[in-house]
């Protein structure tokens, strides 16, 4: 199984609460925050791992995985791509591109314009990217190649040497089952770095991944390695024959209102009860 | 003047209350550009749901019958086909209106603000303030396609209330999709609870990582939920941990919400979690340390082991 992952750098997402907006009000200033790969892109890589490896030999690898960044072509994004290898894909992509050029919809017309080259059995994105919290490229994509796009999934089992995945998706109110045939699109939730979220016919299904608390799987020492050796292609947007435009503009960021008020710390509960009974009227 | 489609949400041959955020949202925008508004209710129980939804002042509500459960390829071209004949689709951002509206967007070649939280329509122009970096910045944005496609969160656009007479109603063809050939439906588990909906609760009591198994928020939890009579929420380490399940989340991938008051029981308060709750009226929080970064956020802050403190606290809220 090929699979292609979309991976973007965003400033650091523990950190967020330290960006800054310039004076003129266009632009989210990151100054200080370290470029991390967007989480939700790390979950993804995960399950592209788990889909083409089989974990009870050493995550021997049964697929390939490939990787695709669009953004700046510099140190971080690099060092983004290379932390993907090492974890274990095969190769890499980086697509330039100034990032005040893209949102979902450009995004999905450079996804679109990789799969017509590397016609993979997947694509497995972040449900969204931890900077704009848009979650809608996945799905535009998706329809731009005419393939279903299964959002949200937290288990994965496939079948029919993996043309068709049974994926569990997560909803607000529950969740769903449903099979899909392939190519298709997918993002992942949370739950796809429970132990036992995928399950790809090679990896015994008895298999227990270790427990994965906030990422991805680390890289190894040996994967870092290897990894410096991969390879990484480079290409622009002409390269690929994209005229994209955005649809979305931007024309002012601020930083939110700041809190009023301090914290009251109180003695014993008592005191909670009356502050919330009394003072405050919520109880 | 901006003619808008609000895309409701069904469950089980119901409208879910997220409907009518969308509705107030779409209220906005055609009232603020001299428009006017429609709703589709499609899926499974349309027309039942197009029953309930006819008070609210569209012009029209328009019922598209989809047999079977849901799945995005299913309805997309039915709510393209249809948007056609408006300027703004609006759908309310939860994760059906997460999934749906892009891939109707696409069809439309349509720009998505996804997530909103607020409406604006000055001298007759629309942009939208949505929440951007876990809640850490806020963007005003134009959609400059020539239809708009919108989800506004739930927490900040109140339920519409009935008004006015009832909407005449009228059915839409199904489209077909070659994609919807390509998924099958098998099945859906919907979590029922007698508690009150967690995006729509007046007082939300969430728990942590420190309450260490399902059965401590069963027991220790649970009970000051229901003497409080809100609903349960939980942090992403919870869910993960499997202490209770995955829809209770809060947070940046989970729920957000902004009830009266929010209680974070053994939560540390991780941006992440920040992100879903921080627009919360009053916040208390309950934890042994009290250097934890939910100090950024609360209101009031009591430091004390939570075995001991919300059993007190259960039977303090009972006498009241």
């Amino acid at each position: 199984m090929k699979i292609l992952v979309s991976i973007k750098r965003v400033a650091d997402p523990d950190n967020a609460s330290k960006l800054k907006v310039s004076a003129d009000g266009k632009a989210v200033t990151s100054e200080g925050l370290e470029w991390k790969m967007n989480p939700f892109d790390d979950w993804s890589l995960e399950a592209a791992l788990r889909l083409t490896e089989n974990a009870a030999e050493k995550n021997a690898r049964v697929g390939e995985v490939v990787l695709v960044s669009i953004g700046p072509n510099d140190e971080h994004t690099q060092r983004i791509i290379r932390e993907g290898l090492a974890k274990g894909a095969e190769r890499g992509i980086l697509v330039e591109a100034d990032e005040g050029t893209l949102d979902a919809g450009v995004v999905a017309a450079v996804m679109k314009a990789i799969v017509d080259k590397e016609n993979p059995d997947l694509v497995v994105m972040g449900k969204q990217a931890a900077d704009g919290d848009s979650n809608v490229a996945g799905t535009v994509l998706a329809e731009r190649l005419g393939w279903p796009i299964i959002n949200y999934a937290m288990k994965i089992k496939t079948s029919d040497d993996g043309k068709t995945l049974e994926v569990l998706r997560e909803l607000d109110t529950g969740v769903a089952t449903v099979k899909v045939t392939g190519p298709a699109v997918l993002t992942t939730s949370d739950r796809i770095l429970q132990p036992d979220s995928v399950k790809n016919g090679v990896t015994p299904d008895s298999h227990q991944y270790a427990k994965l608390e906030v990422g991805g799987r680390y890289a190894s020492l040996k994967g870092i390695m290897q990894a410096k050796k991969k390879p990484i292609d480079k290409m622009s947007f002409s390269d690929l024959g994209i005229d994209a435009s955005k649809a979305l503009n931007y024309t002012k960021f601020e930083l939110p209102p700041a809190r009023t008020g301090e914290t009251t710390f109180v003695a014993d509960v008592a005191e909670l009860v009356d502050k919330l009974h009394n003072t405050a009227k919520v109880i | 003047m901006a003619n808008v489609l609000v895309v409701a949400e069904l469950l089980e041959g119901k409208a879910r209350k997220t409907t009518l955020c969308a509705v107030t949202a779409a209220k906005q925008i055609a009232e603020g550009t001299g428009g006017s508004f429609d709703i589709l209710a499609i899926g499974e129980g349309a027309a039942a749901a197009a029953a309930e939804l006819t008070g609210y002042g569209a012009g029209k509500v328009l019922t598209a019958e989809i047999a079977g459960g849901y799945v995005c390829e299913k309805y997309a071209a039915t709510v393209a086909e249809t948007g056609k004949a408006y300027d703004v689709l609006v759908a309310c951002a939860s994760a059906y209106g997460k999934d749906l509206l892009p891939r109707a967007a696409a069809k439309l070649d349509a720009g998505v603000a996804s997530d909103i939280s607020a409406v604006h329509t000055d001298g007759g122009k629309l942009s939208y303030t949505r929440p951007m970096y876990a809640g850490n910045v806020s963007g005003t944005v134009e959609i400059l396609s020539d239809k708009q496609v919108v989800t506004v969160r739930q927490s900040e656009f109140a339920a519409a209330e009935p008004s006015g007479e009832a909407s005449p109603t009228e059915d839409v063809a199904v489209q077909d999709d070659p994609a919807a050939g390509k998924v099958e439906f098998l099945g859906v588990e919907v979590v029922k609870s007698e508690r009150p909906d967690l995006t729509e609760a007046d007082i939300v009591v969430s728990g942590g990582r420190a309450l260490k198994s399902s059965e401590n928020f069963t027991n220790v939890i649970e009970p000051l939920v229901d003497a409080l009579g809100a609903a349960m929420g939980a942090s992403r380490a919870a869910c993960d941990a499997g202490y209770v399940s995955p829809e209770l989340q809060v947070g940046q991938t989970g729920k957000v919400v902004a009830p009266k008051l929010y209680v974070a029981i053994g939560i540390s308060g991780a941006i992440q979690h920040l992100a879903g709750m921080k627009g919360s009226k009053t916040i208390v929080a309950i934890n042994k340390d009290k250097e934890a970064p939910i100090a950024q956020v609360a209101d009031y802050f009591l430091v004390a082991d939570l075995f001991d403190a919300v059993p007190a606290f259960t039977e303090a809220v009972k006498k009241l």
